[in-house]
């Protein structure tokens, strides 16, 4: 029922084992891009620590995503921004029921074997963090665990998914409270899925083979996104929501569900705001729910914004390869 | 015939398919609608709530209070199915492995006692092939996924599938739950079994 396309046979990923004397497998897209399915039309929070992570977990989230800094303060410090310590990682593990999600540097293989190997649910391969590597991204079918991905544009987000990406989000400009940039990315995702579902459509395989080759990806996964008219995985939005009408916004625009970085505990109103957000996304369809959640907060309570043209740092513009 | 999916959270459309697939396949006429109001719950013959995240289902059904309506409906009769987190809220007795005692929301109408993650977090989540004989001799292939298993059930819950000794479907009534995601696969006849429970209530 989901896609399965790009599917690596015998990845070291794949791990067989018996399991009340039956055998079972683990590590299969199946099984990764599951995962992402169950996150769907829910709300990933950022979050530093146990206490921010439970007001996630009480407000309805359906993961925390566990960083050093949030991506606003990564900016105003500068320097090289690396995966979260473990020690809180694990210890938000034993606090909270619902699944834990970490962020390793861009092609940095052992931060993210790290990170397997004390049980995170999802690693995140962020541009929020310093790249380590600028011409590979980590092969994601070597791990068990399911990776998610940022993407500005279908060619990025095609080549993550044949890597092994088993989740998609929009980068955005992170850490600024600014959605623009994530509504310029879906849309541009969006309308290059367009054009490749008319194509398809059209019967002109030629055509498919030539945007393959644009993209570079593989021409199965041009024809998969023309047949399905959306992407194989799951995909979400993230970089600069800030408010409920923020997520509803990028909702409508047809993602499968929310990250919320640094807008919420930036905020002066995490707890009723993470509970808004998480309404606000659930309700995107009825303005007078997401009116209701957006009652719930109070724009002075706002993060500050940031203007992208401004920036000095543009995060979005790393791992593009 | 309307079936509603609980839209709130989680894999809704993956179920909205799938339950359109059984109903074509059994010549079926029926409305396969996703559901969240009050008024939407109070229409249908029958209810699927998918797999996702139970604390979160259950926060928003009980933040507009739709979780009350939903198990009036249940103690009247309507059939449900609840797969992974949809099972979980549908059970009177939950825990969890690592934190033990938990404080969320649920429906709470099956007398059974539910562990969650139990088979651990996201690394260990697999798919296997289960015996489930009463959908059939062919075995049905079982995604779990951050998966809850059913420690304990009342006299008046059928057991209709385990992983080894592990309980992992069950029935009590019109009441349906897998502790897996037949929404995940292309299997129907887990949501065969479910619409075969709302065609003998409506007899």
């Amino acid at each position: 029922m989901i896609s399965l396309v790009s599917e690596v046979k015998n990845s070291k990923g794949l791990k067989y084992d018996i399991l009340e004397g039956v055998e079972v497998k683990r590590g299969s897209a199946l099984v990764k891009r599951g995962f992402a399915h169950m996150q769907k039309h829910g709300v990933i929070m950022d979050v530093t620590n146990i206490e921010q992570a439970q007001i996630a977990e009480e407000a309805g989230a359906v993961a925390v995503m566990v960083l050093d800094k949030l991506p606003y303060d990564v900016r105003k410090a500068g320097g090289v921004a690396r995966t979260a310590s473990l020690k809180i990682i694990e210890e938000i593990m034993d606090h909270v029921t619902i699944p834990v999600m970490a962020k390793c540097r861009i092609g940095h293989t052992y931060e993210a074997k790290v990170l397997e190997a004390i049980g995170v649910d999802m690693i995140d391969e962020s541009e929020v963090l310093t790249p380590a590597d600028e011409e590979r991204h980590i092969w994601k079918w070597d791990f068990t665990t399911p990776f998610v991905c940022g993407a500005r544009d279908l060619g990025e987000a095609l080549r993550r998914i044949e890597e092994g990406a088993s989740m998609i989000r929009t980068k955005g400009e992170p850490g600024t409270g600014n959605v623009a940039e994530a509504i310029k990315h879906i849309r541009i995702v969006n309308n290059e899925i367009r054009r490749i579902k008319a194509i398809y459509e059209s019967g002109d395989q030629q055509e498919l083979v030539k945007i393959a080759r644009e993209l570079k990806v593989s021409y199965e996964l041009v024809e998969e996104v023309g047949r399905l008219g959306r992407l194989p995985v799951v995909n979400f939005a993230a970089g600069g929501i800030a408010t409920p009408a923020d997520a509803a916004l990028m909702m409508t625009l047809g993602c499968d569900g929310i990250f919320v970085g640094s807008g919420i505990f930036k905020s002066e109103d995490p707890l009723e705001r993470a509970q808004a957000i998480v309404i606000a996304t659930t309700f995107y369809d009825d303005p007078e729910k997401v009116a209701e959640a957006q009652e719930m907060i109070s724009e002075s309570k706002s993060m500050m914004g940031l203007d992208i043209k401004t920036l000095e740092l543009k995060m979005q513009e790393r791992g593009t390869s | 015939m309307i079936i509603g999916i609980l839209a709130y959270q989680g894999a809704i459309e993956e179920h909205l398919k799938m339950t359109k697939i059984a109903l074509e396949s059994m010549k079926i006429n029926g409305e396969v609608k996703l559901v969240k109001k009050y008024d939407e719950i109070k229409e249908i013959n029958g209810l699927i709530i998918p797999g996702g995240e139970s604390t979160t289902i259950g926060k928003i059904s009980s933040l507009n209070q739709t979780i009350q309506l939903i198990k009036q409906r249940i103690y009247e009769g309507m059939p449900v199915l609840g797969t992974c987190a949809g099972l979980i809220l549908l059970a009177k007795r939950v825990y969890d492995r690592v934190i033990g005692e938990v404080r969320q929301s649920l429906i709470g109408v099956m007398d059974i006692t539910i562990e969650r993650n139990a088979f651990g977090r996201q690394r260990e989540s697999f798919e296997a092939d289960l015996e489930i004989p009463i959908i059939g001799e062919k075995k049905f292939r079982g995604v779990f996924i951050r998966a809850p298993v059913i420690r304990e059930v009342g006299p008046n819950v059928e057991v209709l599938s385990r992983l080894g000794n592990l309980i992992v479907a069950v029935k009590q009534g019109s009441i349906i739950g897998t502790a897996f995601h037949p929404e995940l696969t292309d299997d129907p006849r887990i949501h065969q079994l479910f619409i075969k429970e709302i065609c003998n209530r409506l007899l």
